[in-house]
């Protein structure tokens, strides 16, 4: 499936050059890993940045009132491009084959309608709080609930990988702490996202002529070489997607090892989509793609751990229910997360549906909260590792009592 | 703020952008009281520029390992060739097998299952030495220091990529030939670099042989023009400064005869400049209309002395400083101002520097220099706090077009930014500032950094843009990327 080699000589020292798709992982593999009976769970948290449209990703066909907020992007399970239906209710976005089929097969679940406990629209601090798991965003945090996770596992033997893996400074907060992690990226450099080379062009346009139009000759110039097929697929600008299938690989392989690290997370950039966001194609369309070719990836490179792995893939927040005036959305509050892998009961979407008639939207503007982000990961943490409500109210969720796991997430 | 203060503020920027590396948080606030004197105050510490680590040698000992390397390695060959050709000659895969490729990187590029070749010494040694100049970059406090060696080591150009003695020695060239001489008299930097072993390999000078000497005599091989060309050319008078063929001709004929002892004949001098008589080419010789009597070694030190206080020298060094510090189009009166410093001081570049930091010109706005790419480089690990490891650095400048230490040609990489303002350098820094971005140390807000590095300067576009992304690392990108950034 992917056709690089960049593998066999990814554990280099060249190869912590940073991507966005870096991956992070606990350097120990927990002791109770190698007992004999039960599981030796695999636990995967793929972050993307910049807030992901959980009504698109996820689409509630049945309501009413989507079609109307949504407009010319809603999602429709007829057409040219259709929504694949999960349950009669909700259709997954049409550029997630993948997922549909591991949906159907019972091994990805959705929680829709789900937040974090962070109320307000910064990327920076929704980020901070759904990665540090505090209740409220301080600054200085010091480490991650997933750290904080691994410190409340039994140490077990040191993860024994090639010399070349280190630990790179550049741990996202939700591995940060105490626990000692290990960085891994793919060794060639990424190319930026075409929305960051807008951000930059639409910056030199007021204040910069010749590096405006020098930058937008290059990007003209990238586009031509991406069409045309020519070169790396990883230099051609959009190469986004194959990117994140390529982080996917790498982290699965070294998950996959027997002596690899259990524990690891991703991000995925680029979901701030203000701007001609798409529907059923575009822009989130090509990133849900990149999604579901990595959950591929990690299923392929998986193989005989799959049974055991579970992938949670989250997102700062959510975004408004009503499309702007340029065919994107703005910061808004709740979205959805998944749930995939072996590991998981899926074929369902969870979620206490808050409607999005007018008064039903948090603030008069976001699908409102149903489901705390909190009790979804509990459920997973107290299922594959056995960790108690108490430890996790205390510890990994400070101040979460009131929170419950939802239980019953795991096969 | 008034307009004095928004004045100064402005030149607090010059001092660090323009004449320095870049600011770190907190170094605006101290260059704002005197921008001007806090650029002076540098020039004062010329011996900050020196670089003294005990894990980087001198060259006649890093030449000696690298000799010592290559004999192990020829040995090795010689046992697997005899091995080779004692086997049968059915054996599989001889080709691949076979002593000459062995250590070469795979040709086709596939995939192989040896494994991984043990770091080469040249390779380590390179490493070691440019780890040393990215951790100097990012903490010195006489950023014009390293600014003035950056100038004058892509002016006397090496590139590692010559040999592997070239490779282990480029770093340590720099430290002997070119750091000591900053701020000196210019001709004791042409001399000290025209006499390293690491420029006499790199230009030639190390096989070339006067016809008529004893070695010429005994059939060795002829002149070589190379380093006698380039030292006019390029080190001193310059394309245009008047010098013909007969000139270079009749000065690579002084110019024989200045070698390195070969580190595995000599186990004291091994490794540093000598002069061979046997290959030097006797004789009185004519150069630019002035005769040099025949004196061995002293005749081609007295030609250079000459070439390097020439007018044309100080011409080609003046008009070189104010384009690669100031402006691509840099006002006459600034080159003017230099070269009467560079002819009255008899090339003092410590004075010629000092006029370039004085001259009024010199502090003209706005920014219209693009930072070169090892410049852009250099600032983002001040502003960000980026590790100094070397590996993903390296890359960055390859991929930048100005691998280090590697211009492809003896004329070292370009000095106007016009030549980084073009559309593939400025995608790809696109993708260099997220990776810087993503690889910052900094724990300050973006808004509190950008602030702290630019203050009033910072443009309400660039504020609004970081405001609006996605993501810190997205928003510290969008710095690096921000003419104010770019621009010095």
């Amino acid at each position: 499936m992917v056709p690089h080699d960049h593998f066999s000589r990814a554990v280099s020292r060249r190869s912590l050059i940073a991507a966005s798709g870096g991956l992070f992982a606990w350097s120990f593999i927990p002791r109770f890993a190698h007992a004999a009976q039960g599981r030796d769970p695999r636990f995967i948290t793929i972050i993307l940045r910049g807030a992901m449209d959980g009504l698109s990703a996820v689409a509630p066909v049945g309501d009413p009132d989507y079609v109307v907020l949504r407009d010319s992007i809603a999602l429709s399970v007829t057409g040219d491009k259709p929504a694949l239906p999960l349950d009669g209710f909700f259709a997954l976005h049409p550029a997630m084959p993948q997922l549909a089929r591991l949906y159907q097969a019972g091994q990805a679940l959705v929680v829709h309608a789900v937040a974090t406990p962070y109320r307000d629209r910064s990327h920076f601090d929704g980020q901070d709080c759904l990665e540090s798991g505090y209740e409220t965003v301080a600054a200085n945090l010091d480490s991650g609930w997933l750290n904080r996770t691994l410190q409340s596992l039994p140490k077990g033997e040191r993860v024994a990988l090639p010399s070349g893996l280190g630990v790179g400074s550049i741990t996202p907060l939700i591995l940060r702490g105490p626990a000692p992690v290990l960085g891994w990226a793919p060794p060639s450099l990424p190319k930026a996202s075409d929305d960051f080379a807008a951000r930059v062009a639409e910056l030199y346009a007021i204040r910069d002529r010749p590096l405006y139009d020098a930058l937008t000759e290059g990007l003209k110039i990238d586009a031509i070489a991406a069409k045309a097929g020519m070169g790396d697929a990883l230099k051609a600008r959009g190469g986004e997607i194959e990117q994140m299938k390529i982080a996917a690989t790498g982290a699965a392989r070294l998950l996959a090892t027997e002596d690899g690290p259990r524990i690891a997370s991703l991000s995925f950039n680029g979901w701030d989509t203000h701007a001609n966001e798409g529907g059923a194609t575009g822009r989130l369309a090509q990133l849900l793609g990149g999604l579901d070719a990595a959950v591929l990836a990690f299923e392929q490179a998986m193989k005989p751990v799959w049974k055991d792995t579970t992938i949670l893939v989250v997102t700062e927040f959510g975004r408004t229910a009503k499309i702007n005036g340029t065919v994107g959305t703005d910061h808004g509050t709740a979205t959805v997360a998944f749930l995939i892998g072996g590991a998981v009961k899926g074929g369902r979407v969870i979620a206490d549906w808050p409607g999005l008639k007018p008064a039903n939207l948090f603030e008069g503007r976001d699908l409102a909260p149903t489901t705390d982000l909190r009790a979804v990961v509990k459920g997973v943490l107290a299922d594959q590792w056995g960790l108690s409500a108490a430890v996790m109210a205390e510890r990994i969720f400070p101040g979460s009592a009131s929170v419950s796991p939802l239980r019953g997430l795991m096969a | 703020m008034s307009i004095t203060a928004s004045l100064k503020s402005e030149a607090a920027q010059l001092a660090l952008s323009r004449f320095g590396l870049g600011a770190r948080p907190g170094d605006l606030k101290a260059a704002t009281v005197d921008p001007r004197g806090y650029v002076m105050r540098q020039l004062a510490k010329s011996k900050l520029a020196l670089l003294s680590d005990p894990a980087l040698p001198s060259t006649d000992v890093i030449f000696r390992h690298q000799r010592y390397q290559e004999e192990m390695i020829r040995r090795a060959r010689e046992a697997n060739a005899q091995a080779t050709a004692n086997a049968p000659p059915s054996a599989p895969n001889m080709m691949a097998g076979s002593a000459p490729t062995a250590m070469m990187a795979n040709p086709a590029g596939k995939p192989t299952d040896k494994p991984k070749k043990e770091m080469q010494y040249q390779d380590a040694m390179f490493d070691a030495e440019v780890t040393a100049r990215f951790a100097r970059w990012a903490t010195t406090d006489t950023p014009l220091l390293e600014r003035l060696v950056a100038f004058w080591m892509n002016h006397f150009t090496v590139s590692a990529g010559k040999n592997g003695f070239v490779t282990a020695a480029t770093g340590a060239f720099e430290r002997e030939a070119i750091r000591p001489n900053i701020l000196g008299k210019f001709e004791t930097m042409v001399l000290a670099v025209e006499q390293h072993p690491v420029m006499l390999i790199y230009l030639d000078n190390q096989a070339s042989t006067g016809p008529n000497s004893r070695a010429g005599n005994n059939g060795a091989r002829g002149l070589n023009e190379n380093l006698a060309r380039e030292a006019l050319e390029l080190h001193t008078l310059g394309v245009d400064g008047g010098y013909t063929q007969a000139d270079v001709t009749a000065f690579a004929r002084i110019l024989t005869g200045w070698i390195y002892t070969d580190p595995s004949n000599d186990d004291v001098y091994g490794g540093r400049f000598t002069f061979a008589p046997n290959r030097h080419e006797p004789g009185d010789v004519s150069v630019l209309g002035k005769t040099y009597p025949e004196g061995g070694m002293e005749q081609g030190e007295a030609a250079l002395r000459d070439f390097a206080r020439h007018p044309a020298t100080a011409r080609h060094i003046a008009t070189k400083l104010a384009r690669a510090f100031v402006s691509d189009r840099p006002p006459a009166t600034l080159v003017s101002r230099l070269e009467t410093a560079f002819l009255n001081s008899k090339g003092d570049l410590a004075v010629v520097t000092r006029a370039l930091v004085e001259a009024p010109e010199s502090w003209a706005l706005p920014p219209d220099k693009l930072r070169s790419p090892d410049e852009f480089l250099a600032a983002s690990l001040r502003a960000l706090d980026i590790p100094t490891d070397c590996e993903p650095l390296l890359n960055a400048l390859n991929v930048l077009g100005t691998p280090m230490w590697r211009a492809s040609g003896p004329n070292g990489y370009p000095i106007d930014s016009s030549a980084w303002l073009a559309p593939e350098n400025i995608t790809t820094r696109l993708d260099v500032a997220l990776q810087f971005a993503h690889r910052g140390r900094t724990t300050l807000e973006p808004d509190v950094l950008a602030a702290s590095l630019f203050a009033a300067r910072l443009s309400l576009e660039t504020k609004v843009a970081m405001s609006r992304a996605e993501s810190r690392e997205q928003a510290l990108a969008l710095l690096l990327m921000a003419p104010e950034f770019q621009r010095r």
